[in-house]
Order: C-alpha cells, then structure tokens, then sequence
C-alpha cells in the first residue's frame, strides 16, 4: 500500500471515528497490516483478519475465554458480514471496543448477546450464554437447574415488560440502573487492565505488537 | 593548719590538747566528725575509697568512738537495748555518758537508714518488686467487678501517686521496703488493707476513719504474693480464681472447640458486653463465637462445614502467621474460607497485641444476635441463601448478575442484613473484594455499603478482615472503587477497634489522599465505565476520615497524613454534600489543641461561618459544634465575631425543632460569649432574650449550653437587667434542683451571677433558691459542690438580712464548715469565701466558731495554691473577730504559714495576708510568732505597694508588731 494511500485512508477513517485522534488511527492501521501480513493488495481480493486470527487477539490480548461470546465479538466487529475483518471495521470496531460511550457499549453488547439477531434476548439465549458460568455442584440432581435459575433471576432483574425475554429498552433501563450489567452474560468487552496495557502498547511503539 | 614538713596538724586540739587532725603521710587520724566530714569533702571522687579505708582501718568505729562499754550496747537489738540505755543513764548521771548515747544512738541510726539504703537497691532484685506487684495488681483488677464471675468487687491502690521507681507507698515507708497499699473488696468479706512490700504480701492496720491516714502496723502473717493472701482470705476468690487459671492453661491446647462446654461459651458471651476485656478473653470471645454460630445454625449443612474447619484452622494459621510466614491468599472467588481465615486470625493478632487506648467508645461493641435457626425464617432468607450459592460458585457472569439481584432486596432492612451474614455471604463479599474483578469488586462494595450500616455487620466485617482489604482498594486506580471501599469504611468504622484496624494499615494516609483527587487531572482516563468525578471521591473520602475521626489516635494520624490543609481547601467548596463530611470532620478533630492551632492557622473559622449561613440544618449544626469546639480560644472568638458568625448564630436560635442543632448553635454562643465583645453584640442581636426563652423544655444538651451562655452573659450588669426584666431568674432556679452535673456547674454559675444585682437577688430568695444552692453543697461531684459555693457568696452577700437567712437553714453552718475537710482545691477556695461572707455575721461567726472552724482553717493553712490561699486568708481575717478565735489561730500554728504567703507573686494574696496577719497581730503571741518567721520584712516591702488596703493592713500589722517590742522593752527597763 502506498503511503499516499495511506494518508488518505487515516484521513478518513480519523473523520469518522470520533473516539481516536489521527496518530492513534494510524497506530491501529499499522497494528493491523501487521497483524494480516503485508499483503500484496489486488482488487478482487479482500483483505482482513478472518474468525480464527480475530479470536485469537481476542483471546491473547484480551483475555477472553468463551468461545461463543468470542464469535458474537466478531459478528459485532464485521458489519458486513463477510467473514473477515477489514481495516475500516477494525478501527471502527476498536472504538467502539476502547472508547465507546455506554449508548454505544449498550448497544454493541446487545448485539453480541442477541444470538439470533430477533432484537430479542430470549431465554434459550441466555440459558445458552450462562450454561457455563457455574460451577458443576456434585450434590445438584439437575446440573441445569441452577442455570435456569440464574436466568430466572436475571429475567426478574432486568425484564421489566414481563414478556419473558429482553428487548433492547428493557436491556437499557436495566444497565442504567446499574452498570454492571452492561455484560450481564459475559464479558464481551476488554476488562480495564487489558485495555490499558493494550493502549499503552500499541499507541506507544507499534512495531512491537508483532511479538505479541 | 599547721604545715612542717610532712606533717599536718589542725589548729583546733581537743580538750586533752591532741589535734583532731593529724596527717603524716601516709597515715591520718582524725579525731572528731567535724574534721572526718571535712576530710572526706576534700578528698571529693576519692570520697568512697577513703570512706572504705576508713572503715576499714577501724574495724569497731562505735567502740571507738564511745569506749568499750557501749560495744556490747551496739551488739544488742531491740527491747533490751532500750532498756539497757535507761539503765546506764540513770546509773551513771554524767553529761559525757549522756552525749556518748546520743551519739551511740545517732550512729545507730544512720547505721540503719544505710543498711535500709543498700537493701532498696539490693531487693530489687528479690522478692517482690514494684513491676510484679503492680502487673498483679492490674490483672486483678481486669478479672474483678460486680457479678458471681468475676473473682473480686474490687481492687484500687490507695494512692494514685506513682513514684518514679514504681512504688506508691511515701518514701519513709519505702524505706521499710513498702511498695504500694491496696484496698481490696472480695466478693465474700469485708475490705481488705493490704500492704505490698519488698518482703511479701500482708494485711495492715486499715484506713482510719478520721485522717484518711492508712495505719501501716503489719496485722497478719506475710504471704508470699497477693494472690496467695486473697486465696487465703477469700473463698470466691480462690475458687474463681482457680476456673481462670484453667481457663487461661486450657487456651493453648484448645484447639477442638467442640469440645468446650456448653457453659463457658455463655460465660465468654456474656464478658463480650464488658467493654474492658483482658486480652485472652479477648482471644476466648473470639474462639466462642464461631462455636456459638455453628451451633446455632445446625440445619445449614455448608455453613457448618465452613465453620468447623473454621474453628479448626484459626489456631494453626494463626501460629503460621506469628512466624512471619507470608500465605499465599486465595485469588478465586470459588473457595471462600481460607483467605478470609487467614485475615480473621491475622487479625485476632493484631488484638491481642494492641495495648487498650483511651479513646472513647461511642458505638459499644453489643453481643450478637444470631438468628435462632428455628425461628420462622423469611422467604427473603432463601433467596439470599440462594445467591450466596451463586456467588460461591458462579464465575464472573454469574456473579455480577447474584451481586446485581442481591442489590434489589432491602437491604437497609436487618432481616435482609443478617440473612446475607447467616448464610456466609459476608465471607464469599470479602473475598470477593481480592479478586482482579473490578465489576465483582464494585457490586460486592456496593452491597457491603448498605448493609454495614447495621452494628453487627460491622463488626463482622471487621472480624472477617474486610477493613485492610477495602483500604488496600482505596490505592485502585478506578475512582468509582475508590468512592465505594471509602465510603463502606465509612459505615464500618463507626467502632473503635474498627477505626484501629484503618489506622493500622495505612487507612488514615491513603484516605487523606483521596482528599487531593482533584489534583491529579491528567491522570489518563480509564475506561469511563467506571469513573466518577474527583469531588466525589474526595467526598467520600472525608465521610471515611470523619468516622475515624472519633479516635484520638486517628485524628493524630490525620494531622500528620497533612489532612488539615485538604480539608481547609474542600471547605472552599459549595457542595453540600462534600461540607458536611468535612465540617463534621474538623469539628470531631477540634477536641484536640493542635487541631484548633491549625484551624486558626488555615482560616477554616472565616468558612465555617460561611456556611453557617448554608440552608442545611446539618451543615450549619456541624458548622456550630465546631465553632464551639474552638471558641475556647480567645483569638477564635474574636474570628467569629470578625467574620460576622455571631449574627447567624443568633438568628439560628429562633429555629428550635432541630435539638441536636439547637444544641451546637447554643454551645457556639456559650463558648463565644466568653469574650465580652461578643456579648455585647449578642445583646444587639437579642440573642439574650431568645436565650431566656430556652430556659424551658429544652434537652439538657441545650439546657446546659443555654445557662452555660447567659451564665457568661450575666457578667454584665445590663444583661442581668435583661435577664430579669424576661423573667430568666425563675427558670434558673428551678433548674436547681436538676440532677445534670455539667448543668448544675452552668447553673450555679448563671444564678450567683445573677445574686450580684439586689434585686435579681430578691427574685433568688423568694424562690428559695439560696436554699436550693445550699443543698448542692450535698452533691457528691466536687464541680457542682464549688460552683454552688461561689454562687452563694453574692447571695449571701446581697441578701436582706443575710444573718437571719442564713440561719434558717437548719444544719447548714455545720455543713459548711465540714465542707473544709474536702481534699479539692476548688472546693475549699468556694468554701472559705462563703465563710468569709458567713462571717460577716457575729451570731453565725459564733456559731461557725463552735463547730470548729479555727483548727479546721488552721490545717488548710499548708498550701501552695494561690486562690486557696487568698480566700483562707480573708476568712481567717474574718474570723479573728470572734471570741479568742486570734489566739486560736496562733494555737493551731496558722500564723506562720501565712507569713510565708507574702511570698507569693500574687497581689491579691498579698492583700488578703496583710489583712488576715493585721486581725492577728492584735495577739501578742501571734505577733511574736509572725516576727521569728520574718514577717516584719516582708510586711515592710508592702508598705510600699500601690494597692492602699494592703499598705493600709501591712502598716498596721507592723505597727502591733512594733508597739509589743516596745511595751516589752518597757517592761525589761523599767
């Protein structure tokens, strides 16, 4: 990719990410052509990070474990559902990632928790999400029991048209009362510490993330 | 001297013409003390060897000295050398032989005194010594008090005077190797006198009834330590005693607690109200408690199993923790027991280790109360038992979604509080508080906020460890976990141990810094998620400091942590909700002196009053307490009344629903109207008015605060006008009969001042407030007793027919003049101005004469304190009117302390001492007595002093003294 290029690529994604100043853009841009390789660009090609190299800088940067919320963080990341992350989509991703303000976080982690995409988090979604958040008790009959509980529990807390599943403005009243539960089946968002070494790293010196 | 050659020889010779002194080197003979003591002088460090060599060369100095006969005398001990001496005496009735004894029984002495000297060095180390004693002494006194447990009533020394060596006995006792004397009360016979000495333990003579004086003749056998002479004197105490020895030789090894009788736990439990607790029962409490927990709650099959192994492990890691041994804490929130264990016994330590301060216990320490498992248990109990399971074992998700649904019940409510405590959620919420999760973090802070606002919780929280854990988040980069760990800190250090275990680890410090949030603006900003503004941290971080405020310790650490600057800063500020923190924290810290310097230094008065102006009644409250708090200062005062405080206070008056602000608004214009500048403007504001008002239905917090202020107000004569013309006097007296010690000192104060106008005084004794006075002399507080004394001085002195009223009251002259045998300074200088003014009056000086006044009087004369010194010589001046009372006087040997009064730098003394001594000098006696002790010089100097009366009575007391000289030479010549 030529510099020129380049330049005018920064310019604009820096217009439209309100959350990045210029030098960080550029940072993310050159962390992300490292990341891919550089790649001989050609036309018909589309270049990015794929669902494997993408759950993996989830997973060793930002410390994510779950596998499920991991591919609901890339569906979040690839508005165009391509199956691949483009350099636009991972900056404007990250921003929301990073930066975002709790409107934003809120409705990015709506759609990581609405699997199906209904606008809609339904009971068998969060049965889905929480079915490994306890810990196998070897007195428990019924080892789902507490999970269907735990959802019980969550519907009552957060589900305030009692239509048995959560839409977008019951998820919202719920998080505005209290921010905790702005991840409240899973974390879907960097926790503060990985988030500051990250920036620390990448809007430092750059051309080490390589060795991550 | 004579000098030749090598020789010396002393000019005096004795009557057989041998020098006393004789040096030929290297030998020296000396023949009498006067030429020994001069030569020891001379020979200075070498003093000791001399002496030694001394000694030494004379192998029998007495025989010596006297002849032989009296060196079988000197071999000989007790009775019969008394009787020896007698009979030598009268058989040989020569002047020499007399001197030889006097001399034989000096040296006998001085032998004595030298032996006693050494022995008190030497028994230092034997026996008994001051420090065993007195740790006895101690120990006995944590294990006594009322109640069958306890091992005796009660024990106290009967001095409180420590000398430096540890002893309490005076020093011509400690000479016989007495340590201390203690009045002990078993539970089962009468008080026991005790004397604690070097040798051993006994009893002695008793307290005498009339001089307070202890009779030290030893009256039983010497045991060899006190708790053997209790043992021995008391069956409870011997009895008790052995449970507490086994209770103290069966804590090491009790590490099976389900062992431990039912009964003892009661017996723990019940010593937990007991504020003064000796360590190991402390560590007992402790043990007890989580035994009465698991037995309790037998039907909660985890809880029990957590407890057990609880109970099992403390003292093990406890012993692990001793030796240094740093233990790996347990990070996942999956296993709640063994971290939190680990901090329980850390700091269980800690406790025992900690020496008991003097800080005051506002919040008491209560017993718990567990719930009864039986009990009908609310549907909420379930639930919450529910979510601690989730808690317990959920990870992060499940967690924050328990943390966020435990929020939703009521938590302020105790059901709810003690239900998440029952079912071990305290625990797995600590725990918590050490994990990386900063969202688990924030909800456990959360939840523990609310729910440590109940007093158990609090201190179950401090039990479990919580409090070094919340001061270790207080270092969090995250503000909004900062904001919470401060203010849950807050709530929990509402007790005193709690506010020692902040201070212990840093609190104190790291709290202080949150005080400089703003500061530190460029700090990167974390994800906003979290974050809060700075003023709120800073808020929340004087909340915490004024609950640690409350300990003495706590408001040193403050000061040093540079505290005062911060807070004097946050003062600048507008919000309410940041003022009231940190007004009521400067006002906690303004009991102590530095604390004022520094309040004065920063100009935190100007603000205070600022705010006094605020619409928040708990602003302008705690604004006034510390206004009151500082007033005490005169420069303060002069601050408030500058920066325009007087005004608000005053209009505060006007609102009296709030009680407990009325009460600091009072108090700061009873401390500002100290100085008259301010009364004066007070006048103008009506505050007086509006004061007298309050006279009625108040509290007595206000009360006292209210009298207190007009009692400074009547200083004045036009605000006693204002006071009586509104009707204040009538109130006043009737508060006369309170029981309020602080307000019966206001009282009295406010009411003699009043008795100074006639007429108010007229009020006084149609509503028979003299005799209400009177009848505080009764009251046991010494306080009450002088200030009711004072205030009778200007009623006796402006009443009508002042002799008469005082005689009426029946029995009240005696009471008075025993009122002198008192032992407080106070009292006896507020006593003998009454009597001066008694004694205006020559019935009832007649009649203070028969119930011994004079000797009474004459004892006190022995004292150093100038004010007591004034008054006793204005009733000793008074009372030479009477009968023989002068030559009385000089029989009781008053005169020649008096004269020695003239020495002080008090004018007033000087004055009232001229008098006393001119109403003596009328007896030729005294006079005689006052010229021995050098008075006619002292008396010269103040002839030449400004002041006419005491020229005046110095003059004419030099002039008796002058004309007895003369009329004797008369006689001589004539």
């Amino acid at each position: 990719m030529n510099r020129k290029k380049l330049q005018k690529l920064t310019d604009s994604l820096t217009k439209n990410c309100k959350h990045f100043s210029k030098f960080e853009v550029k940072c993310l841009i050159n962390l992300f052509y490292n990341l891919v390789g550089e790649v001989t660009e050609r036309q018909s090609v589309i270049i990015g990070l794929d669902r494997n190299a993408f759950r993996n800088i989830l997973h060793m940067t930002f410390g994510m474990t779950d596998d499920m919320i991991m591919d609901r963080v890339f569906r979040g990341f690839d508005k165009d559902n391509d199956g691949c992350i483009s350099v636009t989509e991972w900056v404007y991703g990250l921003s929301v990632f990073l930066r975002g303000t709790l409107e934003e976080k809120m409705k990015y982690c709506f759609e990581v928790f609405d699997l199906n995409g209904d606008s809609f988090i339904s009971k068998e979604e969060m049965f889905h999400m929480l079915k490994n958040s306890l810990l196998k008790q070897p007195s428990e009959e019924d080892p789902d029991e507490g999970i269907k509980d735990l959802v019980e529990i969550t519907l009552k807390k957060m589900d305030h048209d009692h239509d048995g599943k959560l839409s977008f403005a019951d998820y919202e009243q719920a998080v505005r009362e209290e921010t905790l539960l702005l991840e409240a089946f899973g974390p879907c968002l960097p926790d503060p510490k990985s988030q500051s070494e990250f920036e620390a790293q990448v809007f430092k010196d750059p051309n080490e993330f390589n060795e991550v | 001297m004579e000098t030749s050659g090598t020789t010396v020889k002393s000019e005096e010779v004795d009557k057989n013409g041998e020098p006393l002194l004789y040096l030929s080197v290297p030998q020296i003979k000396i023949r009498s003390f006067g030429q020994l003591s001069r030569m020891l002088y001379i020979a200075k460090n070498m003093k000791l060897k001399e002496a030694q060599a001394c000694i030494e060369a004379n192998r029998n100095p007495v025989a010596k000295i006297l002849g032989l006969d009296y060196n079988i005398i000197s071999e000989k001990i007790g009775n019969s050398f008394v009787s020896n001496i007698l009979d030598k005496i009268t058989k040989d009735d020569d002047s020499e032989s007399e001197i030889k004894m006097k001399i034989a029984l000096q040296l006998k002495q001085l032998d004595l005194h030298l032996l006693n000297h050494s022995l008190k060095h030497i028994s230092l180390e034997i026996r008994l010594n001051p420090g065993t004693v007195k740790n006895d002494i101690e120990l006995l006194k944590q294990f006594s008090g009322k109640g069958k447990q306890t091992v005796l009533e009660s024990i106290e020394y009967t001095s409180d005077y420590e000398f430096s060596n540890g002893c309490r006995a005076p020093p011509w006792r400690q000479i016989k190797g007495e340590i201390c004397y203690v009045l002990v009360k078993p539970h089962d016979a009468e008080t026991l006198c005790v004397t604690c000495s070097k040798e051993g333990v006994f009893l002695n003579g008793g307290k005498t009834d009339d001089e307070g004086q202890i009779n030290y003749e030893r009256k039983g056998e010497i045991y060899k330590d006190l708790v053997t002479l209790l043992k021995e004197k008391s069956a409870i105490f011997s009895e008790n005693m052995s449970k507490q020895e086994i209770k103290f030789s069966e804590q090491p090894q009790k590490d099976q607690p389900n062992e431990a009788p039912k009964e003892e736990v009661a017996i723990t439990h019940k010593a937990s109200v007991t504020s003064r607790k000796s360590t190991q029962e402390k560590n007992r409490i402790n043990l007890g408690r989580s035994q009465l927990t698991k037995r309790l709650e037998p039907s909660l099959n985890w809880r029990t199993s957590v407890s057990s192994k609880e109970s099992r492990n403390t003292l093990r890691d406890t012993q692990v923790e001793k030796h240094g041994g740093k233990l790996e804490k347990s990070r996942s929130s999956v296993s709640p027991g063994r971290a939190q264990l680990i901090r329980k016994s850390v700091e269980k330590i800690e406790e025992i280790i900690s020496d008991s301060s003097s800080e005051s216990e506002e919040d008491e320490e209560q017993p718990d109360h567990r719930q009864e498992a039986n009990a009908d248990l609310p549907s909420e109990y379930w639930q919450i038992q529910k979510l601690v399971k989730y808690l317990k074992g959920g990870n992060q998700t499940a967690t924050v979604i328990a943390l966020c649904s435990m929020k939703d019940f009521n938590l302020a409510q105790e059901t709810c509080q003690l239900a998440i405590r029952d079912v071990g959620g305290l625990e797995v919420l600590i725990n918590l508080l050490e994990t990386d999760e900063v969202k688990c973090k924030i909800g456990s802070l959360k939840i523990l906020k609310e729910i440590s606002h109940n007093p158990q919780i609090r201190r179950n929280i401090v039990d479990l460890g919580g409090l070094p854990v919340m001061v270790n988040i207080l270092d969090s980069p995250h503000k909004s976990l900062k904001c919470l760990a401060a203010e849950t800190i807050a709530n929990v250090a509402k007790f005193r141990r709690a506010r020692r275990v902040v201070r212990r680890h840093g609190g104190i410090t790291k709290l202080v810094a949150l005080l400089d949030c703003g500061k530190h603006s460029g700090e990167p900003a974390q994800s906003s998620l979290y974050e809060t503004r700075d003023v709120e941290v800073a808020r929340c971080g004087a909340l915490a400091l004024w609950s640690c405020s409350k300990s003495y310790a706590n408001k040193e650490a403050i000061r040093k942590a540079g505290g005062i600057p911060l807070l004097a800063r946050l003062l600048k500020t507008s919000h309410e909700n940041m003022l009231i923190p940190v007004v009521g924290t400067l006002q906690e810290c303004a009991s102590e002196e530095n604390y004022r310097a520094a309040i004065k230094a920063e100009r935190i008065i100007e603000n205070l009053v600022k705010n006094l102006n605020s619409e928040n009644e708990q602003l302008q409250e705690h604004c006034a307490m510390a206004i009151y708090q500082c007033a005490e200062d005169e420069e303060t005062r002069d601050l408030v009344r500058l920066h325009g405080g007087l005004k608000p206070l005053a209009s505060l008056l006007n609102n009296t629903d709030n009680k407990e602000r009325l009460a600091a608004v009072t108090g700061a214009i009873w401390k500002c109207s100290i100085s008259k500048e301010n009364v004066t403007k007070f006048r103008e504001y009506k505050a007086i008015e509006t004061l007298v008002g309050l006279l009625t239905d108040q509290p007595e917090e206000v009360l006292v605060n209210v009298v207190g202020a007009l009692g400074e107000c009547c200083q004045e004569h036009e605000n006693r006008v204002i006071i009586r013309r509104c009707g204040g006097i009538q109130p006043l007296v009737n508060l006369l009969v309170g029981i309020n010690q602080a307000l019966l000192v206001n009282v009295t104060k406010a009411v003699g001042a009043c008795a100074v106008e006639p007429e108010s005084m007229m009020i006084i004794d149609r509503l028979d407030g003299v005799r209400l006075l009177w009848s505080l002399l009764k009251n046991p507080h010494p306080d009450v007793k002088a200030s009711a004394a004072w205030a009778l001085c200007p009623c006796i002195q402006n009443a009508k027919d002042a002799g008469e009223m005082v005689r009426s009251f029946v029995g009240g002259l005696e009471l008075v003049v025993n009122l002198l045998k008192s032992d407080n300074k106070e009292v006896l200088a507020s006593v003998c101005a009454v009597i001066t003014n008694i004694a205006k009056d020559q019935e009832n000086l007649a009649v203070i004469t028969d119930h011994g006044v004079v000797p009474l009087l004459s004892k006190l004369a022995n004292t150093n304190n100038d004010k007591l010194r004034r008054h006793l010589a204005e009733t000793i001046s008074r009372c030479c009117m009477w009968g023989r009372n002068r030559v009385a006087f000089g029989e009781h040997k008053a005169v020649a302390p008096l004269v020695r009064y003239l020495k002080s730098n008090d004018t007033n003394v000087h004055r009232a001492t001229a008098q006393a001594l001119y109403q003596l000098s009328e007896d030729a006696d005294n006079c005689v007595t006052m010229h021995e002790n050098g008075a006619v010089k002292l008396l010269l100097d103040m002839v030449g002093s400004p002041d006419e009366e005491l020229q005046e009575a110095a003059a004419g007391c030099i002039s008796n003294i002058r004309r007895l000289a003369l009329a004797i030479e008369k006689a001589r010549y004539s």
